[in-house]
């Protein structure tokens, strides 16, 4: 299938028409590759994938009712559905909302902390809390996900009210690209902070999605 | 400067009080500093008392723009542009304001919480409070406990304010209040906390007095709290 990051950022993903799957991951946007690509490596045939537009992260408290949207509309077709996002910054309500749907989602506060490990991501906080992360996504939509809806294309001035307190960029990648490398040493540069490049891999997000679409849900009805 | 939409340049010191006012709630709004400085000047010139300048012109401005920033007319950039704006104007008036005797609404500690590093939301909070006549000590970023506590223990505090951006840092407003409780001084004190990720129930499962959705509420929210507390001080006199 092919992926076009700005539609994910924009408009999400609409799940396949063909309704083949038995099981649905609502996810978002920003992480629709890298499932796409743990369906295509572990064969996951009975499992299909609708995203919501990653942008909402530019407004999280809009994210619960976007996924509880979500879940309602495809309920009805699907035997188990689970929701692929972290708490992303909506302060337990995302959770909430999938407790009371009946479904489970990624343990952790949001991506970076999934695809490092949560235990590892945790065990950083102390040292790490003046980094800003980046994952493949994000360098790829660094110019729609960051520069302009801060404003720093009109106001670049504004740069150190926001990054001010940051030191480094962390880099997290989740496939080597060095593509993606050079670009994310680039947005290191233009926030004005250290680089660091480091290979996490699909972490928690593999381990979280194996669970759920895992070897008993395959070999049930084959 | 700024211009009208015929491309006619406005000349600030031309214009009378009744339309300067409005004239920099509109450059307030879009973020103009320079103009936001002339402008203060120009009715500190024509005999105009600090605190109204401050209340009447740029606090009354700063609303304006609170009101479109919640309602999603304008967005965070927008919001900083008239941030500084505001803050130029009042790097003016604060001199001033001290020497005139303005009134004192109560004093506020605030700060953000340890390992986090965010600061826009309570830098507005700051400025707004500051505006609404209430003396801010501001702790910065990445504050442990201890700091608070100083602060409050410092002397003639009335509010602590307490800011989070992140999911995982949220979580330490409660060890602050925890303390305050140890040390039997939480009472003394009004609890006000902010941040994207918080919510009302958040803020009472904490412990605090008040969750504040952003810095007009918690102006309004302060001034609320030391209306009663000024009430009870009176009832028990």
């Amino acid at each position: 299938m092919d992926l076009d990051d700005g539609v994910l950022t924009e408009s999400g993903l609409e799940v396949a028409p063909s309704g083949k799957g038995r099981i649905l991951v609502v996810a978002c946007g920003a992480v629709a590759r890298e499932i796409l690509a743990l369906v295509r490596s572990n064969g996951w045939t009975h499992l299909d994938l609708t995203c919501l537009p990653a942008k909402l992260h530019l407004h999280p408290d809009r994210i619960p009712d976007a996924v509880s949207e979500a879940v309602t509309r495809h309920r009805e077709r699907y035997d188990d559905i689970f929701v692929a996002y972290a708490d992303c910054g909506t302060g337990g309500i995302l959770q909430a909302a999938c407790r009371e749907l009946g479904v489970e989602m990624i343990d952790g506060p949001h991506c970076y902390s999934f695809f490092d490990g949560n235990d590892r991501f945790a065990e950083r906080a102390d040292e790490e809390f003046t980094a800003f992360y980046l994952t493949d996504f994000l360098v790829r939509q660094f110019d729609a996900f960051v520069w302009k809806p801060l404003g720093l294309d009109r106001h670049p001035e504004l740069r150190d009210a926001y990054f001010g307190g940051y030191e480094k960029l962390v880099y997290q990648s989740q496939k080597e690209d060095a593509g993606l490398q050079s670009k994310a040493r680039d947005c290191a540069r233009r926030l004005g902070l250290e680089y660091e490049y480091r290979f996490t891999g699909y972490g928690d997000l593999e381990t979280s999605i194996s669970a759920f679409a895992g070897s008993d849900r395959t070999g049930a009805g084959c | 400067m700024s211009e009208q939409d015929d491309g006619d340049d406005i000349i600030l010191s031309e214009l009378p009080d009744e339309e300067l006012v409005p004239q920099m709630h509109d450059d307030l709004y879009d973020g103009l500093k320079e103009e936001i400085e002339e402008a203060v000047r120009i009715l500190l010139e024509r005999g105009w008392l600090p605190y109204d300048v401050l209340t009447k012109a740029l606090v009354e401005g700063m609303r304006i723009v609170g009101i479109d920033f919640r309602d999603g007319i304008l967005f965070v950039p927008e919001v900083l542009l008239a941030a500084n704006a505001m803050k130029a104007g009042m790097a003016i008036l604060k001199p001033l304001l001290a020497e005139t005797g303005a009134p004192r609404v109560g004093r506020m500690v605030i700060g953000t919480v340890k390992g986090d590093i965010h600061d826009i939301g309570k830098n507005l909070v700051t400025m707004m409070m500051e505006g609404a006549g209430f003396e801010v000590l501001d702790l910065g970023i990445n504050n442990p406990v201890e700091n608070y506590i100083e602060a409050l223990e410092a002397g003639e505090v009335d509010i602590l304010g307490m800011s989070a951006l992140l999911t995982t840092t949220m979580p330490y407003m409660k060890v602050v209040i925890d303390t305050m409780v140890e040390k039997g001084m939480r009472d003394e004190f009004i609890v006000l906390v902010g941040g994207a990720p918080l919510n009302d129930e958040f803020g009472k499962a904490i412990g605090a007095d008040a969750y504040c959705r952003d810095a007009a509420v918690a102006v309004e929210t302060a001034k609320e709290f030391m209306s009663r507390k000024h009430n009870r001080l009176a009832a028990s006199a």
